[in-house]
């Protein structure tokens, strides 16, 4: 089965070149090609969001994209938006908030906050609700997570009017 | 010795019991560092994957693996055949029953298990896995379970007699090929004879639906047989790893002490991950054959297919009660569908769980409840989804049952809820079923939450809301969910409650180190419910350190102490009192090394939040890390070195928490859809140990509720083929459908647990369901509504609105 393809992947700032067949799916290269297991596979068919990555600047569930489609882009995983020293905001308002129980969706949950926070940075509940409807949370009922989010904008739009 | 900071500052400093101590697992949760089943990556390793039978009930004629084996990179492939000379081709169940791992000569529901192919990875796997060729012969499918006690067709031969006759299962006398057992709890006639007798009686016949757990992660293993050795390691999604490594032994042949079980993260369990499946069974034996490790993880439509599934109870009631709406007696009859191998997760006595709280929390003098087990050709299981021993299917029977009789009396459901509780006064409760509740103060709990959600004033506004629907104002209808419920959680006593042999007790071991910090393991296993924190804080509360100095460990059966897992809600009160149990062993210790440091007598000494004072002297104290550091580094007379306790805690009695819920609603009688305007929830689950944590708990299984009660179902066409076997179709609610819940409590500590808790996690689930499914029903109820089935979907509340004739 040599049909593998040449694929180049920028991922959380860092250049990586692999062989991989076309038919591999992103998610599966992330995770067992390039060992960056923060997202998650839930259901491989789009419906969960266990596996959101940002790609070229949009949030996709990298279950349902091929590598093939992948080649050249640049992705974001969760282990690109912050670091132990320090952590994203988005990251720390979760922990505060209780935004999380399991773990397993909040990967793919805070990439996913994360990209609906700079698309829209002045979310009203409803529009927190609408932005993450695509990833689906087992443990929370959500309340907390939206909280999170909600927290987490407030907390952005105040550090950059200080830096104003 | 001055201190120089409060008493209060020392309390709060401990992070202890009753502070919405934030969670230590979310850093790595949170940076994408959790560590699942599927993350564990060892070198040369395999991946399995399954052939699965797209029949519900066929002969397998043969299997033709050479095209499979032929695919370059395929390693083996199982048949039942190659497990057979193991014995290893069936399993038994949880329930006494047994499971075949792979199909041996025939299937019985779809999905079933036929052939484990092991491949390079999991790409190939799933290529050779499209390559094995089996020859079916179809049978006879059977997926309702009244037709199957009728039929000639017989479902599981190995349950028959050669001579015809059969033979009593696991749980008594079978009365059908296919009837697995039937189980009673109280007296039938007398039952009878109060109902026969009685000035009120409701009848109702309800259909608990069949659903699923469906945690995000699905289930999963990793086996690794290191030959050299001869040690098996197995990581995996285990809810109770301890037994795992029990049944491993039993079924393998590998003595206990060389098989290391593991359970890594857990995302998300909810009763799914209790029993043993197929692919764990596969995973080992894969490892022993190849003698490289191998992985298997279920896919989503695996998991919804295969793995269990919950409830699938046909409930038929009977409740008697005189006009001034006092119950007098109760009868129930259960139909229940646990498939194509009793599989059901239930202590071993109890084939039914405790289906016989269903007396609920209402003051019945007599009641009975019989059960009847039923084989189908449907996936096996019956696991306890977000609840104890299912008590869910007996909190919606009550609940319902209530509902209708409050209808036949023509009386407010909240009023007679009021006139039947159990008063606080008669706790300790023997019920008629036979259970002792420990503790309740139903009535308060009810009149808080009805003040608070104005009851008397939503039920004006409903009024005013028939008038206006029936004068052409308005389309929608409005309903007031009503609940209260009685959750048996914390098995339990070894006495009664054990399973495969082993008593449902659990444990917990801790060490202190020199400088005052602390590891403790436990014999349970956190599947999101954040015992790393909250256990910390029981042992900060009874032994003085801070919480942030000790590390809960869980989940490696070559570490932990021997406990029973994660379910039911046992860990509070089971492992949470092994705990305080083990704390109090290594404070008892520390008050004689603080005695002997102080220069006084043991009784001389108190424990004080951090420390030992001298009585009358609180100057003269030894805190917590000063008598750690004394335990290792100077001789004390009478005392062996070193500051460790462990306890194996067998619980005198179940906790019994309750709640009382409300749920209102509109619904839009033209498009069934149902918009939840608020959700009040009053938990009481005794002592409080992290606010925060309990918070997300019932927020979490409220939601788990809502899905259930609004349109979560595995459903079955006729030939057995599962209709909702994806994400598609199978409800799991956004955070677009789920609303705010507010949340609010009472405390009445549990009179027989160390520190009076009771446990939280499943009782909003078991809670909500009946509220939720009460508040459709109360909203149609003005327009003649008795009872109709769960789920309310929008289409089912639409043909109810239709059936009452609401768009005529």
């Amino acid at each position: 089965m040599s049909n593998k393809m040449h694929v180049k992947l920028n991922v959380n700032g860092e250049d990586h070149e692999f062989l991989a067949e076309p038919r591999e799916l992103l998610i599966y290269a992330l995770r067992e090609k390039l060992n960056i297991t923060g997202p998650h596979v839930g259901c491989e068919t789009s419906h969960c969001g266990a596996c959101t990555v940002t790609m070229n600047g949009k949030s996709v569930k990298s279950c349902t994209v091929f590598v093939a489609q992948a080649n050249g882009a640049e992705v974001t995983t969760v282990e690109g938006l912050g670091s132990p020293d320090a952590l994203h905001v988005l990251q720390e308002n979760f922990k505060e908030h209780h935004g999380l129980q399991c773990g397993f969706c909040t990967p793919g949950m805070i990439t996913r906050a994360a990209k609906l926070l700079e698309e829209n940075p002045n979310p009203t509940e409803e529009d927190v609700r609408f932005g993450i409807a695509g990833n689906i949370c087992r443990c929370t009922g959500y309340q907390n997570i939206v909280k999170s989010i909600l927290s987490a904008a407030s907390e952005l739009n105040a550090s950059k009017e200080a830096a104003q | 010795m001055k201190d120089e900071i409060t008493r209060d500052e020392r309390v709060a400093n401990l992070k202890g019991m009753g502070c919405s101590r934030k969670r230590v697992e979310d850093a790595r949760f949170t940076q994408g560092k959790g560590n699942y089943v599927d993350d564990i990556k060892l070198p040369g390793m395999l991946h399995g994957d399954f052939v699965r039978s797209p029949y519900a009930h066929a002969r397998v004629k043969s299997i033709n693996i050479d095209a499979a084996m032929a695919l370059p990179g395929v390693v083996a492939v199982l048949t039942a055949k190659d497990l057979e000379p193991l014995n290893l081709h069936w399993m038994p169940t949880l329930a006494g029953d047994k499971q075949m791992v792979l199909a041996d000569g025939k299937v019985l529901f779809q999905g079933q298990e036929v052939a484990f192919v092991v491949a390079n990875d999991r790409y190939i796997a799933a290529d050779a896995v499209e390559l094995v060729e089996v020859d079916y012969e179809e049978l006879e499918v059977i997926v309702d379970p009244f037709k199957s006690l009728q039929s000639d067709v017989v479902l599981r031969e190995d349950m028959v007699a050669e001579d015809g006759s059969i033979p009593n299962g696991a749980h008594g006398p079978r009365k059908h090929p296919n009837h697995i057992f039937t189980w009673e709890a109280g007296e039938e006639e007398a039952t009878n004879q109060v109902i026969d007798n009685a000035e009120v009686v409701a009848t109702e016949e309800m259909y608990y639906h069949r659903t699923h757990p469906c945690p995000l992660e699905t289930c999963g293993s990793v086996a690794s047989m290191d030959k050299v050795n001869g040690k098996l390691t197995l990581w995996g999604t285990f809810q109770a790893p301890h037994v795992v490594r029990t049944v491993a032994s039993l079924l393998s042949g590998i003595e206990e002490h060389n098989i290391r079980v593991v359970s890594p993260d857990i995302g998300g369990g909810f009763g799914n991950k209790v029993g043993v499946y197929p692919g764990y069974v596969c995973s080992i034996v894969a490892s022993i054959v190849t003698g490289v490790p191998v992985k298997w993880v279920e896919d989503r439509m695996e998991n919804l297919m295969s793995t269990a599934f919950a409830r699938d109870y046909w409930m038929k009631g009977k409740i008697s009660a005189t006009k001034e709406g006092k119950i007098t007696g109760l009868h129930c009859h259960v139909t229940a569908d646990h498939g194509a191998f009793d599989a059901c997760a239930d202590p071993t006595k109890f084939p039914a769980g405790f289906m016989n709280i269903c007396t609920g929390s209402y003051d019945i003098p007599v009641a009975y409840l019989g059960v009847d087990g039923v084989y189908t050709n449907k996936a096996p299981g019956g696991v306890s989804y977000r609840c104890s021993f299912r008590v869910t299917e007996a909190v919606y029977f009550i609940e319902r049952m209530i509902e209708v009789l409050a209808i036949e009396l023509n009386m407010d459901p909240a009023e007679l809820r009021s006139i039947n509780f159990i008063k606080k006064e008669q706790f300790p409760y023997t019920a008629a079923l036979g259970w002792e509740y420990d503790s309740g103060d139903y009535q308060t709990a009810w009149d808080k939450a009805l003040l608070a959600v104005d009851y008397t004033g939503l039920r004006a506004e409903q009024a005013q809301r028939v008038e206006d629907f029936k004068a052409g104002k308005t389309r929608k209808v409005m309903g007031i969910g009503l609940s209260f419920f009685t959750e048996i959680v914390g098995a339990g006593p070894v006495k009664n409650c054990d399973i495969l042999g082993m008593g449902m007790f659990d444990s917990c071991e801790i060490r202190i180190h020199p400088t005052g910090s602390a590891v403790a393991r436990l014999g349970t296993i956190s599947q999101g419910q954040g015992h790393a924190t909250t256990f910390a804080q029981i042992l900060a509360t009874e032994i003085g350190l801070s919480a942030e100095s000790i590390t809960i460990e869980e989940g490696d059966t070559d570490t932990a102490p021997y406990g029973l897992g994660t379910y039911g809600s046992r860990s509070t009160p089971v492992a949470g009192a092994a705990a305080a149990m083990a704390g109090r062993k290594i404070r008892a210790k520390a008050q004689m090394i603080a005695a002997y440091l102080l220069e006084v007598h043991d009784n001389d000494v108190e424990f004080d939040v951090d420390r030992f004072v001298v009585k009358g002297s609180p100057e003269q104290f030894k805190t917590m890390k000063d008598i750690a550091y004394a335990a290792y580094n100077q001789a004390i007379p009478g005392l062996e070195p070193g500051l460790e306790a462990v306890s194996y805690y067998d619980p005198p009695n179940m906790t019994y928490p309750f709640g009382a819920y409300v749920c209102v609603m509109d619904i839009d009688v033209d498009t069934g859809v149902p918009e939840i305007r608020r959700f009040y929830a009053l938990d009481d689950c005794g002592t409080r140990i992290n606010p925060m944590v309990i918070e997300g708990q019932i927020h979490g299984g409220l939601t788990e509720a809502l899905a259930v009660a609004l349109g979560q179902e595995i459903a079955y066409d006729d030939m057995g083929n599962v209709k909702t076997g994806t994400l598609m179709d199978f409800f799991l609610p956004t955070a677009w459908e789920v609303p705010n819940y507010e949340t609010d409590y009472t405390v009445t500590p549990s009179p027989h647990h160390p520190i009076g808790a009771k446990g939280v996690g499943e009782s909003p689930h078991v809670g909500g369901v009946p509220c939720f499914s009460n508040a459709v029903q109360d909203a149609f109820r003005p327009f003649g509504n008795r009872h109709t089935n769960m789920p309310h979907d929008h289409w089912r509340i639409w043909q109810t609105a239709n059936d009452l004739g609401m768009h005529d």
